[in-house]
């Protein structure tokens, strides 16, 4: 029994990441480095909040979450392609822009730099921790659905082929007539629209937007993308296994084990890790952050 | 040999006509013309810089020509572009792949043209069509493998299918042997003699004249962007080729200057290498024991095609590359494992062959280019001592005639030649005793490869010893009193000046001869 | 040279005239009045003493991380651990002030604790850079990484053991407190600025003369302009990486002497607030010039202040907003400024 809960809790914990790390997946692979994903998640959370609670309908509250996710990282393609910008500062910028952004109009909708008001989510009223609730969840389903579907379009589709060729060598994709800006704009779109599920996941599940309610998933995400080896699988076991050290962390408070912090810091030294190559080195895609001829 | 006759008339599947294409100030191509048959192996031969690549990329779609006119089997296709070419069948394998490396070979054939079942990508079926195709021109390929584990032979031969596979029936190869072992050569030809049977035509870039024997039927020469001969192979000999491809302008003749009769040499050498082994970035051996050296007062001139290690060896000599085995002594030092620094202070000095990327910062100014490499000799404390800096920058600016003659301007802006010269004059305006001189006169305007010389010879003459490294065999010829050919990482030979010629050297060049 | 000059100025230029129309429609959005705006903006921060006292102390903070991410791209390397490096920097501070003995002046203090800040600031950022030069992990990734990674640490140290019951901060520094300038200039009185703001301006020249006049500044911009090239010139690029690393994080670490020494005196949780981050516009809007950085500083402080004097009419976050919307502007514009530059040259 408790091992069904450390589970289930893991498996609430996990689903934002595991939403945005499919969508860092398909951006980086492509070539476009992917630091906005917390501001897709953050944004993602707001318009799926503002959508439900103006529909009364959670899952146009998706729509409006994808919706948003999918403008927000455009813009950060078109700035990236067509400007030839650096990704790396216009990713930071980007989430600036949104922490700030959403602030302002959780004032203006709601007159609130602090909280929305109540919107309807997926749960029913009580949101137990509970199997039950779980299983209710769409967006449950939807996130663990969203790694696979990640595989099978990377590894099995022709699409998945070329965002693989744009990312190691654009050079050689447009030889042979892969419209490499194309494709990195598509890849661009899913990475903000799965990012801001996440974030919308947040907002349901809690039924409320809350300013800055992200708290750094996105980057969490990041982390579990390179760690993961920027492979679907891969970085869905890495949100997994951070999202269970929290679990454990949390279930362990009252006995202060080991301080929240340092369980805090697992994603992040871990990424480190794998950067420098401890365990065996992380290779980005190779093409990842330069702009294509 | 040339093909079987066809009782039709052959038909020409290629003919560009009076082609011009500048970039920028660089006029690659000026009024090339060539003309190929339907079912030849034709040879576009020609140094480095000749315009060779510039034409076929006009050919296959890369670049829209300024003007001139291109036609394929008979129909106009002027400045078309790479899909419309590849769907016409004219497929080019460049000289440095276009293939992605983490991708598999299968996955590298099918891309941009992905065959799909019920929307996921049909793998089996182009694994299928490639083992087909892979038996047909005998081109052995294995289609699961990723491409970045592949031998650089096998490699090559992706790139060759990958056209094969888009329905290419005229086949443009740019310097495909450049990377390749005998045996592999040899098989190229014979996948290239198979596809000539089938009537399939064949261009190939390249620049040794052994190759252009074995292999080509016709042969087009060009020389500075002008295309200069046409040439049938049966009826030339290599000495044409090559005096056609080399030719000068009589008045730029340059001569060896023979100084005042040269004494033994006896004093001890300035640059002792020994059985030096160096490894490159993706050849193990590209050095592979190279020994010689230099007395003071020498210029040992290294001839040879580019691609044959030289590269490697001006880099470990230089300290830019560490050494598998060997030594490297300047002025009876060891330097083996010292680092560029100690080694500029040694008494080396290094005129690099890619100004570019390693011998000028181009955003700094003309004076901050002049002191790279020796800044911590224009300090005053931890600041530099400006008023030297540009002292420094007028009298080298004087010297070397650097223009435009001011030293606060960005070397970015200069024209090749000038920049040239500020990497001459701050490697020949130090103290020195060993210059490691490569290709230097490249890019630069015909005055200026005169005063380059005349100070090479000056150094020389002063007591210095120069290591001269040039694909220019001619600059080999004029400037080095002693020559060794470089072939497959080792020394093919050292002559004296007065035995060499390029008749001599052209065998060991291409390495039909190799020295005992 | 005068193109560089156009070069560097113009994408701010537009940047802001692009930040200026965001603005307006966020403005009007709140059914609000544009221009009347912008006026409370300018007297609320340029218009009155105090508004900018406050401004020229977030000026402070913003110098020097701005410095530090200018210091590092010079050298080609992106620093994104400005805001964990000022925070080491500030906590060592505390707690060397902590550890002097009272009643020591200010004059005799002041090394000590800049030591310690930039101690602070240097050891979290050369840990990137070695990473870098002997393995080549790429800065920015580590750079986030340890940002999450140090603020944690650095919570953990402050909640568990050194914190003042009741706050989220550390006790009161015993000696060397540096004055604000309220105390000289009266009119500044309740707003923050302090002595700090003029070593900021003095670290802004040294860093300035650093680079454009020192032999090791010739060699730290060789490599950031073109690593092969430095290579060639004998310069240790893996060497160059970790040392500037070392030196932006000290630069950024300094700048926590603002808060801990000039404004609260004490170590506060989150007392970055954000400042390494927007070091970064600044570094970007300044060219990496530390003129430019310097007036960038000046540019984002004057914003962020303005926000808080424009509150009751419009939210305070329209700010942020035009902050990002700056920095993506000027990111968009740097390229294409160079490539019309180029192409017309």
């Amino acid at each position: 029994m408790i091992v069904l809960a450390f589970l289930a809790q893991t498996l609430r914990i996990a689903i934002p990441y595991l939403f945005a790390a499919s969508g860092g997946v398909i951006s980086e692979r492509s070539g476009l480095i992917g630091l906005g994903l917390e501001g897709y998640m953050l944004g993602g959370a707001f318009c799926g909040a503002l959508a439900s609670y103006y529909s009364g309908s959670p899952w146009l509250g998706l729509l409006g979450a994808i919706g948003g996710g999918a403008v927000l990282a455009l813009l950060y393609a078109a700035t990236a392609i067509r400007f030839r910008a650096d990704q790396v500062v216009v990713g930071i910028a980007i989430n600036l822009l949104v922490t700030g952004a959403t602030r302002f109009f959780l004032r203006l909708a709601f007159h609130s730099s602090a909280n929305s008001p109540r919107v309807p989510g997926f749960g029913s009223e009580q949101s137990g921790t509970g199997l039950s609730s779980l299983v209710s969840n769409p967006l449950i389903w939807l996130g663990i659905i969203a790694v696979a579907v990640m595989g099978w379009l990377l590894y099995r589709t022709r699409f998945g082929l070329r965002v693989r060729a744009s990312g190691e060598h654009p050079e050689a994709a447009l030889s042979v007539g892969v419209p490499v800006n194309r494709v990195r704009y598509i890849a661009a779109a899913l990475s903000g629209m799965l990012a801001a599920l996440g974030g919308a996941y947040l907002a349901l599940d809690q039924h409320q937007f809350s300013a800055e309610m992200t708290a750094g998933r996105g980057f969490i995400a990041l982390a579990a993308t390179i760690f993961g080896r920027w492979d679907p699988l891969r970085a869905a076991l890495a949100c997994l296994f951070f999202a269970a050290a929290e679990t454990l962390q949390i279930q362990l408070q009252g006995a202060q084990i080991v301080p929240s912090q340092f369980v805090e810091m697992i994603p992040y030294a871990l990424t480190i890790v794998a950067l420098a190559g401890v365990v065996g080195r992380a290779v980005p895609p190779a093409a990842l952050g330069r702009a294509s001829e | 040999m040339s093909s079987v006759e066809s009782s039709a008339s052959p038909t020409i599947a290629i003919r560009l006509d009076d082609i011009h294409k500048s970039f920028g100030p660089v006029h690659a191509n000026r009024g090339a013309s060539i003309q190929v048959a339907r079912g030849e192996i034709h040879a576009l031969v020609g140094e480095n810089g000749a315009g060779k690549s510039t034409l076929m990329r006009i050919l296959g779609g890369m670049y829209s020509p300024d003007s001139g006119t291109m036609e394929v089997n008979g129909r106009d296709v002027t400045g078309w572009t790479t899909a419309a070419a590849i769907d016409a069948g004219v497929g080019m394998v460049h000289q440095h792949f276009m293939l992605v490396p983490t991708l598999t070979v299968a996955e590298n054939m099918m891309l941009g043209r992905e065959p799909t079942t019920g929307g996921q990508l049909d793998r089996d079926r182009v694994v299928r069509e490639v083992s087909e195709l892979s038996k047909r021109t005998g081109l052995a390929v294995h289609p699961e493998r990723k491409v970045a584990e592949l031998s650089v032979g096998e490699a090559q031969r992706v790139e060759i299918l990958k056209t094969l596979y888009r329905g290419a029936k005229i086949l443009i190869l740019d310097e495909p042997t450049a990377v390749l072992s005998p045996p592999e050569i040899d098989e190229l030809w014979q996948v290239l003699r198979g596809m000539r049977e089938r009537g399939e035509t064949i261009v190939l870039i390249t620049h040794k004249l052994d190759e252009v024997m074995e292999i080509s039927d016709t042969i087009t020469v060009m020389r500075q962007g002008q295309t200069i001969a046409q040439l049938t192979t049966s009826k030339t000999t290599p000495a044409a080729i090559a005096k056609a491809m080399v030719g000068r302008d009589v008045q730029l003749a340059m001569h060896y200057a023979e100084t005042s009769p040269r004494a033994a040499i006896t004093s001890a050498p300035l640059l002792e290498v020994r059985d030096l082994v160096v490894d490159g970035p993706r050849r193990a051996g590209a050095v592979s024991g190279v020994s010689f050296a230099i007395a003071p007062g020498e210029i040992l001139g290294v001839a040879g095609v580019e691609g044959n290690g030289q590269t490697e060896l001006l880099d470990a000599l230089a300290g830019l590359r560490p050494v598998r085995s060997g030594a490297i002594r300047i002025g009876g030092v060891d330097v083996t494992v010292l680092p560029v620094k100690s080694r500029g202070d040694a008494g080396l000095s290094h005129i690099p062959e890619d100004r570019h990327a390693r011998g000028l910062v181009l955003d700094y100014t003309i004076a901050e280019n002049l002191i790279l490499g020796q800044q911590h000799r224009f300090t005053n404390g931890p600041r530099l001592d400006n008023d030297a800096i540009v002292d420094n920058a007028r009298r080298q600016i004087e010297a070397f005639d650097i223009r435009p003659a001011v030293p606060g301007v960005t070397a970015r802006s200069l024209s090749g030649g000038n920049q040239q010269k500020i990497v001459i004059a701050r490697e020949m305006s130090r103290s020195f005793q060993v210059l490691l001189a490569a290709q230097p006169t490249r890019g630069v305007d015909v005055g200026a490869i005169e005063f380059i010389h005349a100070r090479l010879r000056e150094a020389r003459d002063a007591g210095k010893a120069i290591l001269l490294v040039s694909a220019d065999l001619a600059e080999v010829l004029a400037l080095s009193d002693r020559i060794a050919v470089m072939y497959g990482g080792k020394f093919a030979t050292i002559l004296a000046r007065r035995d060499a010629s390029e008749e001599v050297l052209g065998p060991y060049m291409t390495g039909a001869e190799h020295a005992a | 040279m005068r193109r560089t000059l156009e070069e560097a100025v113009l994408p701010a230029f537009v940047a802001l005239l692009v930040a200026a129309v965001v603005g307006d429609i966020l403005i009007l959005s709140f059914g609000q009045n544009p221009g009347s705006v912008y006026r409370i903006l300018i007297d609320g921060t340029w218009g009155n003493a105090y508004g900018f006292g406050q401004v020229l102390y977030k000026a402070t903070t913003l110098t020097f991380t701005g410095l530090a991410v200018a210091v590092g791209l010079r050298a080609g390397l992106f620093n994104i651990g400005a805001e964990s490096q000022l925070a080491a920097g500030g906590f060592l501070a505390a707690l060397a002030g902590l550890v002097l003995p009272m009643g020591l002046p200010a004059l005799a203090t002041l090394p000590i604790y800049l030591v310690a800040a930039a101690a602070g600031g240097a050891v979290v950022g050369a840990i990137p850079g070695a990473l870098k030069a002997r393995f080549g992990a790429h800065e920015v990734i580590t750079t986030i990484m340890l940002n999450f990674i140090v603020l944690a640490l650095l919570n953990y140290l402050t909640a568990a053991h050194l914190k003042v019951e009741g706050t989220l901060h550390t006790a009161e520094i015993h000696a060397g407190a540096l004055p604000r300038l309220s105390s000289m200039i009266a009119p500044f009185h309740g707003s923050a600025a302090n002595v700090v703001l003029l070593l900021a301006f003095v670290t802004a020249a040294a860093v300035w003369w650093f680079l454009f006049r020192t032999r090791r500044g010739f060699e730290l911009r060789a490599t950031g302009l073109q690593p092969a090239a430095a290579e060639y010139g004998g310069v240790n690029v893996g060497g160059v990486w970790w040392r500037t690393m070392a030196l932006s994080g000290a630069l950024a670490g300094i700048g926590g002497l603002n808060y801990v020494l000039g404004y609260k005196h004490y170590y506060e949780e989150s007392f970055a607030s954000g400042a390494g981050f927007l070091g970064i516009a600044v570094a970007i809007v300044g060219r990496n010039n530390p003129i430019g950085v310097v007036l960038a500083a000046f540019v984002f402080a004057t914003m962020s202040q303005g926000g808080l004097a424009v509150n009751a009419v419009v939210p305070k976050q329209i700010v942020d907003v035009l902050q990002a919307v700056v920095i993506i502007a000027v990111a968009a514009s740097v390229p294409e400024v160079r490539r019309l530059a180029r192409s017309s040259a």
